[in-house]
């Protein structure tokens, strides 16, 4: 990979998108579909990361009780959904995979 | 309130003013700041295991600075995702900040390019947010871009600093990989979906998104994150519309206008 290149490309994506705008400065008025549809982009990427990342840790599709990234992400989702906080979540998740993978050596 | 006619608007502002907006976007993003440290410090940490070399984790926050982003890239790195794979997703999560962009415009575009250069590089979820809540507490925005500065440069130098901070520990850890970091990735998105799981369209946005995940996962160059992306998106978005089209039928029936 390269990284000069890697990081051209982030930035030019990223502050293009940051300034293209600000470059005309004309109003721009969004139709209310693609506002909504932004609104979606977030947790859908997210999502697409985390799910094979935990599922199929290595290399192998892998639903089962033994798999302590599944396991682990399991209590991260519960944890989330009882405490809005995100720093919680991760302390929480980060305990329960270094229990199930290094404490009960799943 | 002060005043704010636009002879005003263009009357040069005292240096102690600026000194003074200056530093209240400093501290009204000293909270936000708080949250962004560890993640500033988990991306140093992780950016050698994941295969970015120190200089390039530090280039990144420097020249790209663009924490939810950079994140992501690390995991697709560690994945083994194709470059052109790897942009086109910077450029998707991205997409949000042409929204508060675009909320900005007019807030910008009495000011010299220059500076609209240098507030487009600063735009984060966090300036907006700061900068945001001080256009509606006062409507003279005069100094405004000074505020924006002072948030813009306290984000900025907090990135780069835990991002350094990051890449020492990484340093003098080399095993840490061993300790099971790179779950600190997924369980960081994990904790940054779920408040947005409110509604049934964003439900079944993430829903599709995780099934085609796992269905696309075979596919060369993690082709298949971008495929599952946009599968959700297209879900979410067409069952919101339907949603609307329902609710304007039921409230058309009840009062015709």
């Amino acid at each position: 990979m390269n990284e000069a290149l890697l990081i051209l490309g982030m930035f030019i994506v990223t502050f293009g998108v940051r300034y293209v705008l600000f470059a005309i400065a004309g109003r721009v008025h969004f139709p209310a579909w693609l506002s909504t549809g932004l609104g979606f982009v977030p947790p859908a990427v997210l999502t697409a990361i985390i799910v094979p990342a935990v599922l199929i840790p290595q290399g192998q599709l892998w639903i089962s009780p033994s798999n302590p990234w599944l396991l682990a992400s399991l209590i991260a989702v519960i944890t989330a959904f009882i405490r809005k906080d995100l720093l919680t979540t991760i302390v929480v998740g980060m305990l329960a995979f270094s229990l199930f993978r290094f404490g009960f050596g799943l | 309130m002060t005043n704010t006619t636009p002879s005003d608007s263009t009357l040069p502002s005292s240096r102690e003013q600026r000194r003074h907006e200056f530093m209240g976007g400093a501290k009204a993003t000293f909270p936000l700041i708080v949250g962004a440290i560890p993640f500033g410090i988990i991306f140093g940490t992780l950016a050698e295991p994941s295969g970015l070399s120190i200089i390039g984790a530090l280039a990144m926050s420097i020249i790209v600075f663009a924490g939810a982003s950079q994140f992501i890239v690390l995991g697709l790195l560690a994945a083994g995702a194709a470059l052109p794979i790897i942009i086109a997703t910077t450029f998707v999560v991205n997409l949000r900040h042409i929204l508060y962009a675009a909320n900005l415009v007019p807030k910008v575009r009495h000011l010299p390019q220059r500076w609209r250069i240098l507030m487009a590089f600063g735009l984060t979820d966090e300036t907006f947010a700061a900068v945001s809540n001080r256009y509606l507490q006062q409507e003279d925005i005069r100094d405004a871009h000074w505020f924006y500065l002072g948030s813009f440069c306290a984000m900025y130098g907090n990135w780069v600093l835990c991002t350094a901070i990051g890449v020492a520990l990484g340093e003098l850890f080399p095993d840490m990989t061993q300790w099971g970091l790179d779950f600190a990735m997924s369980v960081t998105f994990i904790g940054m979906v779920v408040p947005y799981l409110k509604s049934k369209p964003m439900w079944a946005c993430v829903i599709v998104a995780a099934a085609m995940a796992i269905a696309t996962a075979t596919m060369p160059h993690k082709l298949g994150l971008l495929v599952a992306a946009i599968a959700g998106i297209a879900v979410g978005l067409s069952f919101h519309m339907m949603l609307q089209r329902q609710y304007t039928q039921t409230n058309e029936n009840k009062e015709p206008s």
